[in-house]
């Protein structure tokens, strides 16, 4: 008796192994990660890389004060304490030799919007807010329509370009 | 015995041979001798200096693997499109043979440094960075960036191929001969030390 009980017991430990085991081995839903629809446990080939547009070309700000897209190369590009490389072009004192466009004030602001004399510790990190772009597809669709088109004076525009 | 005694007067020969060597041999035999051996030495030399000449040689030092090494293998010279790899010797040890000794002078400097143990640990290495850098750019400076020309060259370069914001910088400092690689192009192997108080290189001029 005691064995007969023993074995039930151990059977109905296994089934959920088994089924999740099956699910699995078919490529059902089983447990996801969040980046794939795929089960974590099939190996999928990587996706290709995308090239980065280094065109030099500045791309449409979708609205006024959206952070500009870094339209050039930043590769190797260090930013900490011993040096910032962007600020070497786009600094205050740097833009005449590199005739790249001056930060802007908003950049000398600390968030009492004080214009301070150099670039304000919070605007530090260039990197938090510009991104440069590659040539991927949006993985997601994007309904975004910026405002001249709300207003219906511009263009109609889909997705952020 | 029998043995013994040729060998001796083997020895003896080449002695007389060696000592008074023009009643044996023509004068212009001597002088191809005396040239071959020199070339034998020369090349010795050479052979000897070439190991002490590779990546492989550098980065048997801890200071040299721990630092600088991992950090190239970040860069696009350690891995590229082009498949050409950049390794120590190339930008560090001048190809030229007087540069080359000169360098290597220099370089017992570093078995100094290696012996007490001037950046055996990161922290001392970060610390005195900013030191060897500056020894590294003033060298480029002096030599107008010779390591990087013998990969790269200004007349070679095809700046309708390059990006606008590289081929604008070149043509107005580089071509002009007012400025060299190593101006700009700080940092491109290495992190970079504390920068304060060094311009770029586009910006000295217009600062004075
Ligand atoms: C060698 C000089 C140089 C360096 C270094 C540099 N930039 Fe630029 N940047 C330029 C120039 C020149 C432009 C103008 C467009 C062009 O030529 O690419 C520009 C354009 C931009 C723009 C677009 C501005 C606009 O109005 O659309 C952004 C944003 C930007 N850079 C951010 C950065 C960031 C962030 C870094 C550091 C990671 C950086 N830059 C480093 C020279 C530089
Ligand atoms: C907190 C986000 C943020 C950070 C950090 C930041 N920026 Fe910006 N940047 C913006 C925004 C927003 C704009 C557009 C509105 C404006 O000018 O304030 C902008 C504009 C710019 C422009 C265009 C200015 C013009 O007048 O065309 C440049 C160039 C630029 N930033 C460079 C930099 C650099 C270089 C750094 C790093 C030192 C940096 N930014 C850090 C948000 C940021
Ligand atoms: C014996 C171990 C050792 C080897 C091998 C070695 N290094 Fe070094 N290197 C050091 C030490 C230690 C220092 C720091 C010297 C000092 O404190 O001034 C140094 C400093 C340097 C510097 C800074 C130069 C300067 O003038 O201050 C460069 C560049 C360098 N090494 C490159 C190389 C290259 C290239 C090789 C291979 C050809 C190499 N090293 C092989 C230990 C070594
Ligand atoms: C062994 C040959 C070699 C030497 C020496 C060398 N380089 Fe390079 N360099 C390359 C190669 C290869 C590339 C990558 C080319 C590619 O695929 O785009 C490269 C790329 C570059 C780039 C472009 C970086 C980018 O992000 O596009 C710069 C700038 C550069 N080198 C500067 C230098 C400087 C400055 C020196 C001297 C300190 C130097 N190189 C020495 C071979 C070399
Ligand atoms: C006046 C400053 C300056 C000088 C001098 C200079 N460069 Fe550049 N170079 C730049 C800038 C700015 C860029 C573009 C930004 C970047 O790659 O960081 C660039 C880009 C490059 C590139 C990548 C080309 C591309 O299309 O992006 C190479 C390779 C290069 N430089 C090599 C050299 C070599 C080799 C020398 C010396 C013979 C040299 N540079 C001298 C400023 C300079
Ligand atoms: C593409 C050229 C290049 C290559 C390859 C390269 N270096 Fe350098 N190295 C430099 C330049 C330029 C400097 C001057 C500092 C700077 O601008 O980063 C330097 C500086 C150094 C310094 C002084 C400390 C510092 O970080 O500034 C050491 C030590 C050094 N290099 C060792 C090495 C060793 C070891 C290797 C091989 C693993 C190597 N380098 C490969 C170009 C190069």
């Amino acid at each position: 008796m005691k064995r007969i009980l023993f074995a039930a017991l151990v059977l109905a430990a296994a089934v959920p192994a088994l089924v999740t085991g099956v699910v699995a081995a078919d490529g059902q839903p089983g447990p996801r990660v969040s980046s794939g629809p795929h089960p974590i446990t099939l190996d999928v080939p990587a996706e290709v890389t995308n090239r980065e547009i280094v065109d030099d070309v500045k791309r449409v700000r979708n609205y006024a004060d959206q952070p500009p897209l870094i339209p050039h190369a930043i590769r190797d590009y260090q930013i900490d304490l011993n040096i910032n490389k962007c600020l070497t072009c786009h600094d205050r004192r740097n833009t005449e030799g590199s005739q790249a466009p001056m930060v802007s004030v908003t950049h000398f602001q600390d968030r009492d919007g004080q214009t301070l004399g150099t670039v304000s510790p919070r605007r530090y990190f260039c990197t938090q807010c510009h991104v440069p772009q590659t040539d991927a597809k949006p993985i997601v669709g994007n309904r975004f329509r910026d405002f001249d088109a709300v207003l219906g004076a511009g263009p109609a525009k889909e997705g952020a370009k | 015995m029998a043995i013994k005694t040729a060998i001796c007067s083997m020895i003896a020969a080449c002695w007389r041979v060696f000592a008074r060597p023009s009643v044996h041999y023509s004068l212009g035999f001597l002088t191809l001798g005396g040239f071959i051996a020199g070339v034998l030495f020369w090349g010795g030399f050479n052979t000897a200096l070439e190991a002490t000449n590779t990546e492989a040689f550098c980065i048997s030092c801890h200071e040299m693997r721990d630092n600088p090494y991992e950090e190239l293998k970040q860069t696009i010279h350690f891995t590229n499109r082009s498949g050409v790899r950049a390794s120590c010797p190339d930008c560090h040890v001048p190809h030229q043979w007087t540069d080359k000794i000169a360098r290597k002078m220099q370089a017992s400097k570093e078995v100094w440094g290696k012996i007490f143990r001037t950046i055996d640990t990161r922290e001392k290495f970060l610390d005195k960075r900013r030191e060897l850098a500056g020894h590294e750019w003033d060298r480029l400076k002096a030599n107008n960036s010779l390591e990087c020309r013998n990969c790269h060259s200004a007349e070679s370069m095809d700046i309708t191929k390059q990006t606008p914001r590289a081929a604008k910088l070149h043509e107005t400092f580089l071509f002009t001969g007012e400025k060299t690689c190593i101006d700009c192009h700080k940092g491109i192997a290495h992190r970079l030390p504390d920068m304060t108080g060094v311009e770029p290189g586009w910006t000295a001029s217009a600062i004075k």
